[in-house]
């Protein structure tokens, strides 16, 4: 009686030590590192990461460690001194191409990082760091989807000779046509131009109006999102920060997460940031359709620009800043193939005319209204230089008129492309390095010490049976640190208080057998029945138990934001785990330490 | 060892004591509810948005030349109070209407740093009231989602009694934790809603706990009345839910005192709401289920009557 069949102790046994594999990485603490990546993503080759070791050597600076880790570099020094000479030194040589960021790495041994094992990383309340919440305005979107349509629908109707006026106002765009003859026409243009707008009859019989479907609206705010999201990544990657986390938060909120970053001041300017440019003719008669006035920005003077735009931010792949032939500061554009197609039919028809470079941002301004100040977030449009058209050119050309910061800002902010629609902050909060620490500290502190007094506890109640129950929780730590490391899950401190409540958890489940089994023998069984009925009289108790908390955590993770989060992650982890152990795992140790013999009595 | 001598007796639920139990467990409640009402809960920046920051000094702080600092450079509104050491300081300012959280939380930097001070800015949060009030929503509906799923499962495993009785023991541990934070006037961050919905969790575990051993005790002491069969239940798992008890306090306690300022409102949540829940598992749980009838009948599968099946085609 009381005995598991050989290949359940051994199932047991392998998925402690599974268990205590993945676990393992966490122990060998982190050390500074340099980390370096492609400014356009690509892999750093082999050939790259030893020039970089080579340098640094002749620069008289000790690599401990350099190794690939998914696409990037990653060096280890032993000393943060080390690190930060040896981030000046790659920052001057590579900074052009590269992304360097200065960060902790684990220290991991050879084998252990060959098996792609990674410890779990700490929350920012652990580490420190800046956590922002960008709501994205989806009204902004949505409006330059339309006005968009506005000017394909004019296009299109112009191009097939029907004279129209297309309106756009509010999220309904009025077409109009001159000669009801060409209504029915008309309509089925813009139907062809996009089959999914909803088109209805207008007031009169020579108009209609066209509004998006919900579908459209959806699929365009999903489009915004991602695109928001991916230009962030880039804005991050700019900034050099490790390990940067961006990710979409319900329908309209971005979170970013920077860890180690301490000024959210510079953060500020460059997430929110939405300035472009867009480049248009100069309309020289005037009176062109759609044409209208943008002011000149500082002494440089308005003009009447066309309506088409020649090249947008959107279309720009690359940017860098330099100067001009004359010295002024400049931004080196280079257009994608579409935009350089354009730029070259452009420049090849309108040879020595004029053409404007359009520097759009978008401001917060203070409007009061009925006797309260808000802020309002205001579209400004101005015109940084016109040049004529001196000679044919497409994919690379250079413009001028910014002062040496704004021009770098612009690169840099071209160069991670531009936000579909602005973002602006709701949420943001910093955590210092010290207050990181003494977190971890305390945390980890109050862990050791509730865990010893209910080691103790158990053992002096229970006896050898306490000790098992010890062994069980104990397994059950290295457990839920084995999860959190496998799924690349950051520990944050309201998970660390997930995990304190485990252990009480774990520990209800082994008195709820021990108590279980007292009884027993006090009701006269054999202590080997005793053993067995009182696993499985509690098992429903225990199930039932842990799975109404369940119930609770996923209620948690489901409804919860950061903090809460972590604490549900580790609670439910923390679940599941402490059935295994509590259950099967202290059975396994009572099963080969009395199963299968007589027994006069048993230590619990 | 053990606590306890073999089987107690106590008397918990005759009609008299659960007199007793209901009169502590209602003024417990009408005073949470009072404090709820008259003073309502202090609710941290997570829920009300504004500006918080903790600052650490090298040395013990002036808090009442920061206070004036602060009110010269126009933050009147801003509450500045020690937190949990003489050198860290907490710094609160509430939603500024119409005006850019970044800007006046640089502001605010620029003036405690003025002159050259040595301030380690340990934390800097600035939460935007809109997303304030969304958390704050966000987590009663958590909380009435979670009871009513819970309410389904032990249905399913019980009875609807036993559910009604164990959603009643929750509703009077929620409300006397999130009373006890009122009344004392604790931050209400949103850690403790964590905390809140931690003790539905740990409150359930042993109210289930105690239905399960009555369910059983149901079909193993047939002809007993219901509440004596209860009681005997109760006192079988005394024991239990001591040590259960005991042992999740103490982590809790070490939690408290080693774990720092900041967790601290979360710890005597979870602290106030394990022994609430303790309570309310033998007394409101078990009462209410008893007050409904609750007796064997209602957990024995009706049998189905063979000649029913056998006219089946």
């Amino acid at each position: 009686m009381n005995k598991y069949p050989a290949w359940l102790n051994v199932l047991v046994l392998v998925v402690l030590l599974t268990g205590i594999l993945f676990a393992l990485p966490n122990i060998y603490g982190s050390v500074p590192a340099i980390q370096l990546a492609d400014r356009l993503g690509e892999q750093i080759p082999e050939t790259q990461l030893r020039a970089f070791v080579t340098e640094l050597e002749s620069a008289d600076i000790e690599v401990e460690a350099a190794y690939l880790k998914d696409e990037r570099a990653v060096l280890r020094f032993a000393t943060a001194e080390e690190q930060a000479a040896a981030g000046e030194q790659l920052r001057n040589r590579y900074g052009r191409d590269l992304n360097i960021a200065l960060t902790l790495a684990p220290k991991l041994p050879a084998w252990v990082r060959s098996l792609g094992l990674n410890p779990m990383s700490l929350g920012l309340d652990l580490r420190g760091g800046v956590y922002v919440l960008l709501e994205v305005d989806m009204a902004s979107a949505i409006q330059k989807r339309l006005e968009s349509y506005e000017q394909d629908f004019n296009d299109r109707l112009r191009q097939a000779q029907i004279r129209n006026r297309v309106d756009l106002d509010g999220d309904v765009i009025t077409v109009r046509v001159a000669d009801n003859a060409d209504y029915e026409a008309a309509r089925n243009i813009v139907r062809d131009a996009d089959s999914e707008v909803l088109v209805d009859d207008g007031d009169d019989d020579t108009s209609f109006r066209v509004r998006m479907s919900e579908a459209q609206v959806r699929a365009r705010q999903d489009f915004a999102i991602e695109q928001n999201i991916t230009t962030l990544r880039n804005r991050v990657d700019e900034l050099g920060v490790a390990e940067p986390l961006v990710q979409r938060q319900g329908i309209d909120r971005i979170v970013v997460q920077l860890p180690g970053v301490q000024d959210p001041t510079e953060l500020d300017k460059i997430l929110t940031a939405t300035a472009t440019v867009e480049f248009r003719l100069v309309d020289q008669s005037g009176n062109a359709p759609g044409s209208r006035r943008y002011p000149g920005r500082g002494q440089e003077p308005a003009q009447i620009l066309k309506r088409e735009v020649i090249a947008s931010g959107d279309e720009i792949v690359n940017a860098s800043a330099g100067f001009s032939s004359e010295g002024q500061p400049a931004v080196n554009i280079t257009l994608d193939a579409a935009g350089g197609e354009r730029m070259l039919a452009t420049t090849r028809d309108n040879l020595n005319k004029p053409m404007s470079t359009v520097f759009i941002e978008w401001r917060e301004e203070e409007v009061t209204r009925g006797g309260r100040t808000e802020t309002r977030r205001v579209k400004s449009e101005e015109i940084i230089n016109t040049a004529t058209i001196r000679g044919v050119f497409k994919n690379n050309f250079q413009i001028t008129g910014l002062n040496p910061i704004e021009a770098s800002d612009l690169a840099k902010l071209l160069r991670a492309g531009a936000l579909a629609a602005p973002v602006y902050k709701v949420d943001d909060r910093t955590i210092g390095p010290t207050l990181g620490q003494d977190n971890i500290d305390r945390g980890f502190r109050a862990i050791q010490i509730g865990f010893l007094a209910v080691i103790v506890f158990m053992i002096v109640y229970y006896r050898v049976f306490g000790l098992i129950a010890n062994v069980a929780l104990f397994s059950n730590l290295v457990f839920i640190v084995a999860v959190l490391s496998l799924l690349g899950a950051s520990l944050t401190l309201p998970g660390i208080a997930g995990i304190v409540l485990t252990v009480g958890m774990a520990v209800d489940a082994n008195v709820l057998i021990f108590e279980r089994i007292r009884e027993e023998i006090a009701a006269g069984t054999s202590p080997q029945q005793a053993i067995h009925s009182g696993y499985d009289k509690a098992l429903s108790s225990i199930a039932d138990a842990n799975i109404t908390t369940l119930i609770a955590a996923i209620v948690l993770l489901g409804f919860g934001t950061g903090p809460i989060k972590g604490f549900a992650i580790t609670l439910m982890i923390g679940i599941l785990t402490s059935m295994f152990t509590a259950i099967i795992g202290t059975r396994t140790i009572v099963n080969l330490a009395y199963g299968g013999r007589k027994l006069q009595s048993i230590p619990v | 060892m053990r606590f306890l001598k073999r089987t107690t007796t106590i008397d918990f639920l005759s009609p008299s004591r659960r007199r007793i139990a209901l009169s502590i467990s209602a003024i417990f409640i009408i005073v949470s509810l009072v404090s709820l009402g008259m003073r309502g809960l202090n609710f941290g920046i997570d829920f009300t948005g504004g500006i918080l920051l903790e600052l650490g000094y090298t040395e013990d702080a002036d808090v009442e030349g920061i206070r004036s600092e602060l009110f010269e450079a126009g933050f009147e509104d801003a509450q500045v109070q020690l937190f949990g050491a003489a050198n860290d300081v907490l710094v609160r300012l509430p939603p500024q209407e119409g005006t850019d959280q970044g800007a006046i939380r640089q502001q605010l930097q620029a003036t405690l740093t003025a002159g050259g001070k040595e301030v380690d800015l340990r934390r800097v949060e600035a939460v935007s009231p809109q997303v304030g009030s969304e958390l704050a929503e966000q987590g009663g509906l958590a909380m009435i989602i979670a009871l009513l799923l819970i309410f389904a499962y032990v249905m399913f495993r019980f009875q609807w009694k036993f559910a009604a009785g164990a959603v009643a023991a929750l509703v009077h541990d929620v409300i006397i934790t999130i009373g006890f934070f009122a009344f004392f006037g604790l931050p209400f961050d949103l850690t403790v809603v964590a905390a809140v919905l931690a003790v539905i969790g740990y409150s359930l575990n042993d109210t289930v706990v105690a239905f399960d051993r009555i369910r059983e005790n149901f079909f193993k002491l047939r002809g007993i009345a219901a509440e004596d069969s209860m009681n005997t239940s109760i006192n079988e798992m005394l024991a239990r839910t001591i040590i259960t008890g005991m042992t999740t306090l103490l982590v809790l306690v070490a939690l408290l005192v080693l774990g720092g300022e900041s967790i601290a409102p979360f710890s005597i949540a979870l602290i106030v709401g394990i022994i609430v829940g303790t309570y309310s598992s033998i007394y409101t749980a078990s009462a209410t289920a008893l007050l409904l009838g609750v007796n064997a009948q209602d957990l024995i599968e009706p049998v189905k009557d063979p000649e029913l099946i056998d006219d089946l085609p």
